[in-house]
């Protein structure tokens, strides 16, 4: 079985323009959907405290609502979580309340308006721990970006490493502009995933400017965009394997995961897409705009060359 | 060319037998346990309790599958729950048959039930993370601020006595924040105040402040005194939640340190919250008290008469004691206890430290009763016990009290702790709460299971009908790398969370890239016109540095999630780092091993099963 019978390299490079002002538009427009209808941040970041029932059958959610008012909390969202016998609770923060009784309030109001509720999880978080986890986060990102970028300069040009981060961040910042879009629960794992996807991502630009580098040095009489072309079309067939492949994994979380890894599951995808399209499609056409050329692998790697040619002699 | 020497084979061969033994323990799941360990400092849980044990479950006709002691106590397994159960009424029964005051925890437990030898080579299962076991979670926040003032409040007290015995004349010693502020009428007697002070308190860091008129000393607490008082409260908050968690008869609690000023609380199996907080915020005390020596009053009181304003305690060791209700010093008065030795007689002591309202107290009680016993009792649960009763023999004043005699070393370290753990050094706020069912725990595990595991079957799958051998030979790395994981996982003992099986899950979908690459590069070469055994071996050396870098990559993501990371992240991030060093191995060094041993041997080697082959030009030549 062969899915990939590509006679000659594709010319991708010719629609570089088209790729980045798409690439572009997707970005302005999850940027606005962070600005305007912002994340919806868990209880892990928002502070708070969330409380997770289950009920033997279908659980009412307008009498859970009832039995919350009646009890003297306002401000609550009542939701399904997963099933209709699940249900969850969040409440946010307050100044003046002692919060490590609220589950127990939280129950007891339940038992006499809305029988048979069986608690299954509780997580109350400080305000304190919340805007830690906010700022660890962005820490996380600041030294994925800074290492990444560290490593492909220093193991390729600085033309390759400002190429690569910029193409992936832009995925981060589609990946949060999904979750501001369709308000979905922006919790810790989901920063996890969003992350590892770039860590992954990168990946493949890192493939592709390895083609990159060893066409230049090997291939002679090829203008930049035919060496990018040859690159991207070589290893074309292995992007959409291996994404293929990760994707399986994660569409086996999205069915069998339940819903604490829904999210996560959500993010990935999102990230796995957006990363075959940004990784090959985006930072290719950036790195030649950047002016990478011949001449930046031929000189430094002369002495490598030679053994090159030596080797090819087998 | 595609063969390995000897030594490359024997290391992957024992990579894998390591890899099985220490998987294995994961598949042997869990029997039920009964725990005995201690609830208090000054038990010791060793060899003879194990017989005590072995002796009360044979007396009662209960079968038991295993004992075993370490650090934690005896632990003994059972057939099944019911037996468990009933185990636990006799030990219960036999380590404390007084039920109000318990000297011994005796809690259910899950233990591996893998057989003993893999026990002894410290091949234990992965351990679960709350979200898969259930159990509640607390994240405490040191009141580092409050420790300050307390210290502050006492050190300004001090100030004030040691002033007065040296008659020297100040306008009033205030805490003003996190200062102390003290008024004089003049210049010279503030200078001489300063000296003073800065000889005996050389914490402080003493500021002229004021003019001539009004001058003012102000005194802070150095940094480096500040360091200390923190980490010293810290660790006394730890003790002290040691010792009352105890009591809820958890197996396995984990009480750490997070950060600079968090105490980490985990329980698993336990559901009952408001118990739990309860008990972390009850506060134990120290009182010091006169012993009723009076001829006779002892035996009266024995007999259900005691003298008027006394009470019967008992001593450590068991022996009743008539104490006087009065108190006369409480534990709020002691700054420290530490173990040590008696300078003269060179025997077991621990060393008290009151603060200065204490010390003159304790002055004053000690020269008007020598010769009598002086008791120090903890008072826990609204229950005291007397930790000793020593003679006074001579006036102590300093504020610097020792306790010897008839001690061990052992002992003597027992009872400063048990006197500094008496209560917290500084209060605590609880920032987080977590608490997790028990079948919504074992519901994770599948879910997280069922994930991985048709994720990997789908993989594989495909794997096999792209790539054909390449494709067995590529499931089977991936498959060694689940193996390598999962058996570092389980002898690093990391926790093991959801986050953390999603983190496997993705992992080896991560992983495959590695195989897919060397693969692709195979094809690449033969249809260049590539003989298969150089296109194998050129496949997998050009294909080295590729995964090399796009491993590195995805390892500094999951580094910095690993540094900046938290709770669910950190459970994420471990798993993460570790899937991408073993995948490096398992993809490159184990494939290629089993690549050689189909192929490698074979001198003339037409055609190798990697799929079809399609040239450009030659269509369908290849193949079929």
């Amino acid at each position: 079985m062969e899915f990939f019978r590509i006679h000659k390299d594709i010319p991708f490079m010719r629609h570089a323009l088209k790729f980045n002002i798409i690439s572009l538009l997707t970005f302005i427009l999850a940027v606005v959907f962070l600005f305007t209808k912002g994340l919806h941040l868990s209880v892990e970041f928002t502070g708070g405290t969330l409380i997770e029932t289950h009920y033997e059958q279908s659980a009412d959610l307008e009498k859970i609502r009832g039995a919350l008012s009646k009890a003297g909390f306002n401000d609550y969202a009542v939701q399904n979580f997963g099933s209709s016998q699940d249900v969850m609770i969040r409440l946010p923060l307050k100044d003046n309340q002692n919060t490590t009784q609220l589950g127990e309030l939280v129950m007891k109001s339940l038992e006499a308006e809305a029988p048979g509720a069986q608690l299954r999880r509780v997580e109350f978080v400080g305000p304190q721990v919340g805007k830690e986890l906010a700022e660890n986060g962005a820490m996380a990102l600041l030294l994925v970006v800074i290492g990444i970028v560290i490593y492909l300069a220093f193991r390729f040009e600085w033309r390759f490493s400002v190429s690569a981060i910029i193409a992936n961040l832009h995925d981060v910042v589609i990946i949060l502009g999904f979750f501001a879009f369709f308000q979905w629960e922006f919790s810790l794992s989901v920063l996890a995933a969003v992350l590892a996807v770039l860590g992954y991502s990168v990946n493949e630009s890192v493939v592709v400017f390895d083609r990159v580098r060893e066409t230049f040095k090997k291939v002679r009489g090829l203008n930049t965009p035919q060496v990018l072309d040859h690159a991207i079309t070589s290893t074309i067939s292995r992007t959409i394997i291996t994404h293929g492949s990760t994707q399986l994994m994660v569409l086996s979380m999205l069915i069998f995961g339940g819903e604490t890894l829904h999210y996560f599951a959500m993010a990935l995808t999102i990230g796995i897409c957006f990363g075959i399209y940004s990784s090959v499609l985006v930072a290719s056409p950036l790195v030649m705009w950047l002016g990478v050329s011949r001449e930046q692998f031929i000189t430094k790697t002369k002495v490598i060359e030679g053994a090159n040619e030596e080797g090819a002699v087998v | 060319m595609n063969r390995y020497p000897l030594w490359k084979y024997i290391i992957v061969a024992v990579a894998l037998v390591l890899g099985f033994v220490y998987t294995l323990p994961n598949f042997f799941g869990e029997s039920p346990a009964v725990q005995v360990s201690s609830a208090k400092v000054t038990i010791k849980v060793d060899a003879r309790a194990q017989t005590r044990v072995e002796e009360a479950l044979k007396a009662a006709g209960i079968a038991y599958e295993g004992i075993q002691l370490d650090a934690n106590g005896v632990k003994t397994r059972f057939k099944d729950t019911d037996t468990q159960l009933k185990a636990k009424d006799v030990l219960e029964k036999t380590f404390n048959p007084d039920a109000s005051d318990p000297q011994y925890v005796i809690a259910l437990n899950l233990l591996a039930a893998s057989p003993q030898w893999l026990t002894s080579l410290h091949a234990l299962p992965m351990y679960l993370g709350l979200d898969l076991r259930g159990g509640v979670h607390f994240l405490l926040q040191v009141d580092m601020k409050g420790a300050l003032t307390k210290k502050l409040d006492s050190t300004s007290a001090d100030l004030r006595t040691l002033m007065r015995d040296k008659n020297l004349r100040h306008g009033g010693v205030n805490r003003e924040g996190d200062r102390i502020v003290v008024k004089f009428r003049d210049v010279e007697t503030r200078d001489k105040a300063r000296n003073l002070i800065g000889d005996n308190q050389p914490d402080l860091q003493l500021n002229d402040q004021g003019d001539a008129g009004e001058p003012k000393l102000v005194a802070t607490l150095k940094p480096e005194a500040q360091k200390k008082l923190g980490e010293f409260a810290l660790k006394q908050n730890i003790t002290t939640l040691h010792n009352r968690i105890n009591e809820l008869g958890v197996a396995e609690p984990v009480i750490q340190q997070q950060g600079q000023d968090r105490i980490v609380v985990q329980l698993p199996g336990v559901q009952d919250t408001a118990k739990a907080k309860d008990i972390l915020g009850r506060t134990a005390t120290l009182e010091i008290r006169m012993v009723d020596d009076t001829p006779g009053a002892l035996e009266a009181a024995l007999a259900g008469n005691p003298p008027y304003g006394t009470e019967v305690y008992n001593e450590r060791g068991g022996q009743p004691l008539l104490v006087k209700k009065q108190v006369v010093l409480t534990g709020d008065r002691l700054t420290d206890a530490q173990p040590g030795f008696d300078h003269q007689t060179n025997e077991p002591a621990v060393h008290l430290t009151l603060d200065s309202a204490g010390a003159r107290i304790f002055k004053d009680v000690t020269r008007e009763n020598i010769n009598k016993r002086m008791a120090i009792l903890l008072i826990e649960k609204g229950k005291g016990e007397v930790v000793t009763a020593p003679v006074i023999r001579s006036e102590i004043g300093g504020g610097r009290v020792q306790i010897s005699g008839r001690m061990s070393t052992m002992e003597a370290n027992d009872t400063a702790l048990l006197l500094r753990a008496g209560s917290l050094a500084a209060p605590m706020d609880i920032i987080e709460e977590r608490t997790i069912g028990p079948s919504l725990g074992a519901e994770n595990i599948q879910k997280g299971f069922h994930s991985t595991m048709w994720g990997f079957a789908a993989i594989a799958a495909f794997m096999v009908l792209y790539y054909q051998m390449f494709g067995v030979v590529s499931v089977l790395a991936l498959a060694s790398n689940l193996l390598f994981l999962i058996a570092m996982l389980s002898m690093l003992q990391a926790t093991l969370t959801l986050p953390g099986i999603a983190a496997i899950a993705l992992t080896l979908g991560m992983a495959i890239d590695a195989n897919v690459l060397i693969n692709e590069r195979i094809r690449e070469e033969l249809r260049n016109g590539m003989p298969p055994q150089a296109a194998i071996s050129e496949g997998y050396e050009r294909a080295f540095g590729t995964i090399l870098d796009s491993n590195i990559t995805t390892l500094i993501a999951g580094l910095a999630l690993l540094i900046f990371g938290s709770g669910p992240i950190r459970g994420f991030a471990v798993v993460h780092c570790l899937g991408i060093l073993t995948s490096i191995f398992s993809s490159v060094v184990v494939s290629r091993g089993l690549v050689n041993l189909i192929y490698g041997r074979r001198k003339k080697l037409a055609k190798v099963a990697i799929g079809q082959l399609w040239k450009p030009g030659i269509a369908a030549a290849n193949g079929k």
